[in-house]
């Protein structure tokens, strides 16, 4: 069942509607969240957006931050309504310069973010964007990959987020803002 | 007037000029072109954007096709700005749904994309947008898909093309519409 987070927002009922859930997908007994379907309809895609715009908007943001590959579907028209960059948070080897890079443990074994050197100045201020927030693993290493790089991670900004897997633990006390909730 | 290259406009020399050359990257001679750069400009990454909006808003597209994952980073705000659907091109094993898949050739072995069964109706007018042509094996492939499926592809629009690898050649008598022609 999801629930919007924010508020009565009609718009947010749209964007509930759209989402597709998939189960055992990746693998048995997860319920995945689909928002490709979301995508699909250009108004709620649009009403999305919005919404994080209306939030951030006045807020001197220099940096969204996406990870690859949902948060650049995501966090560019955000980058772009606001007027910050985008920075692209990615797989090992597919970015082409100097990267610094940040491990973070999965259910089984390890996986590794990585940001190019120079795309953020110290004392910036950050976004971090991502289409779901799971277990925080994800967003826990991309916002240590910009607080590396000096910037300020004023907020992670996430459509869905799973409470039962307590992501927002991980965010050493970094607020955390989404537009549903999904059990 | 050959326009298909947007040549005259006054835009597109900063947007050239935001985009860096990585030599010998993924491997030794090859000028890898990093868009990354290009996105840390607001203006630059605006003028992109808006580059295509201009071109495409009356066209009664409504479809925006993009191809993992730099396709991720353009297509979805051109769709916005058309009022257009944005359909995800992934590779294989990472949509969660129903999918149709093409293959194509690599220089060594093969790979595939895929789209969501469902996703593009028959009769839709549709673009594919990557951020760069290079052989034009993936962007063919992802026209065969939406092909496959009874979808008009309009055209194909990438920021950069890389004309001595003659994607275009492959394109055949599909239309290609890229910012930045490199040799």
């Amino acid at each position: 069942m999801s629930a919007p987070k924010v508020g009565e927002d009609a718009r947010v009922r749209d964007i509930i509607s759209r989402i597709r859930v998939v189960p055992d997908f990746p693998k048995p007994g997860i319920m995945f969240q689909d928002i490709t379907t979301l995508l699909l309809d250009p108004k709620a895609f649009k009403d999305a957006i919005d919404l994080f715009v209306e939030r951030y908007k006045g807020q001197n943001i220099s940096v969204v931050a996406g990870i690859e590959a949902r948060g650049f579907i995501f966090g560019p028209p955000i980058a772009l309504a606001i007027g910050a960059k985008f920075v692209p948070l990615r797989k090992p080897g597919k970015l082409p310069c100097e990267v610094i890079s940040e491990d973070y443990f999965l259910e089984y074994g390890k996986d590794c973010l990585q940001m190019h050197i120079g795309a953020v100045e110290p004392k910036e201020r950050a976004l971090v964007v991502d289409d779901l927030i799971a277990t925080g693993g994800t967003l826990g290493a991309a916002m240590n990959l910009l607080e590396r790089a000096g910037a300020e991670v004023v907020e992670c900004a996430c459509l869905i987020e799973l409470p039962d897997l307590k992501g927002r633990e991980r965010l050493k006390g970094k607020p955390l803002y989404v537009l549903l909730e999904a059990h | 007037m050959e326009e298909s290259k947007g040549k005259e406009d006054p835009r597109i020399a900063g947007i050239s000029s935001s985009i860096r050359v990585i030599p010998d990257f993924p491997k030794p001679g090859i000028m890898f072109q990093d868009i990354t750069t290009l996105l840390l400009d607001p203006k630059a990454f605006k003028d992109t954007i808006d580059l295509f909006v201009e071109r495409y808003k009356d066209k009664k597209i409504s479809v925006v096709a993009g191809i993992e994952a730099r396709g991720f980073i353009f297509g979805p705000p051109i769709a916005l700005a058309i009022g257009a659907k944005f359909v995800p091109m992934r590779k294989p094993g990472k949509l969660p749904g129903k999918v149709i898949s093409e293959e194509y050739s690599l220089e060594y072995g093969t790979d595939k994309i895929e789209m969501h069964v469902g996703a593009v109706q028959d009769g839709e007018r549709a673009l594919v947008v990557d951020d760069l042509i290079a052989t034009g094996g993936t962007l063919c492939a992802a026209i065969r898909l939406l092909e496959r499926v009874g979808v008009t592809v309009v055209e194909c629009a990438c920021v950069i093309e890389l004309e001595e690898l003659k994607g275009r050649v492959k394109l055949g008598d599909k239309p290609l519409f890229v910012l930045i022609s490199s040799t």
